[in-house]
């Protein structure tokens, strides 16, 4: 079934964009990577360390899987809109998944800061992909003022507490014109796939998998969750019920 | 003169461009980019960008990250 997903006009097969952090050394995050069938995988900009690189650009270009910039640890606007215009120099992309955080104990998004600098980087040519609380106004503007996505979180960053407020997610996606992608709180296979049951084109997933017990495994079950998960909303669920129905026929 | 380079001060001769900067930390040859006080120098201004007495420089690439 040819299904893609289409963002800025690209079209993408895998339905699952992973993050690169947390994951023990580059040979489990490339066997990961290649389990969920990613093709779009966030790096983060840092400064260049004397004690060597990281060497996760190599991999990835091996591996042809497209990069996506983030700007993970701004706290600013005008940080996040820096850090988005270097990410762009060093990469050669305009894509950029915009993250402007409040606070390190929640990692939640400012949305103050968050709307000002999308806006500018839109202006600016970029093509932005928030990362944004679950508040469904909040991802009508920033869809409004031109973002290529709305990514809401499903819980914090890290937590692995899957998605906590399901009828906020709902509400995005079918507000949405853009594609809503589910981004940050992941814990297992059951978040995914209902995200993808709530309407969201696409999962966004790092820690689930790089600090699962076995990263490949887990990769392997987050591609099969966000590609069941994606079917079952297409194929469209059963009312629920509160009476008992039976599916064989009467004696 | 002096300068902050990736948040370390360092004495620099003057005249030092930002390309020479790039070398001196040990940047590999691509996917690196330099903000000189606060703004984005591209790579195809590197060689004649001089960096100021005082200047604040950082070069950045791409981690596992996000």
């Amino acid at each position: 079934m040819d299904d893609p997903l289409i963002i800025a006009g690209r079209e993408f097969r895998s339905r699952l964009i992973t993050g690169t952090g947390g994951a023990a050394n580059l040979s489990v995050l490339e066997r990961a990577l290649v389990a969920s069938g990613t093709e779009l995988t966030t790096v983060a900009m840092r400064r260049v360390d004397a004690a060597g690189q990281t060497g996760v650009l190599e991999l990835l270009r091996r591996l042809g899987i497209e990069v996506l910039p983030n700007t993970a640890g701004c706290r600013t606007s005008a940080e996040a809109v820096l850090t988005a215009q270097l990410a762009r120099e060093a990469l050669e992309t305009k894509w950029v998944k915009l993250e402007v955080v409040h606070d390190e104990e929640t990692l939640l998004p400012d949305p103050v800061e968050l709307l000002d600098a999308a806006e500018r980087l839109v202006n600016d040519g970029f093509v932005v992909l928030p990362y944004t609380s679950d508040d469904p106004v909040l991802a009508l503007k920033l869809q409004d003022i031109g973002c290529a996505t709305v990514m809401p979180l499903g819980s914090p960053i890290g937590t692995g507490l899957g998605i906590r407020n399901p009828h906020n997610i709902e509400l995005i996606t079918s507000r949405a014109s853009v594609p809503v992608v589910l981004d940050a709180g992941i814990g297992t296979a059951s978040d995914a796939a209902l995200a993808m049951e709530l309407g969201c084109s696409a999962v966004l997933l790092a820690t689930a998998v790089t600090r699962a017990q076995d990263p490949e495994r887990m990769g392997a079950a987050m591609r099969c969750a966000v590609e069941g998960g994606r079917l079952a909303r297409l194929a469209g669920r059963i009312p629920q019920r509160f009476w008992a129905q039976a599916s064989s026929p009467g004696l | 003169m002096k300068a902050q380079v990736n948040g370390t001060s360092r004495d620099l001769a003057e005249g030092t461009s930002v390309a020479a900067v790039v070398t001196l930390v040990g940047a590999p040859s691509s996917g690196v980019a330099v903000a000189l006080d606060g703004a984005v120098v591209p790579r195809a201004l590197w060689d004649r960008t001089i960096v100021p007495d005082g200047g604040v420089v950082e070069v950045l690439t791409a981690v596992q990250g996000g």
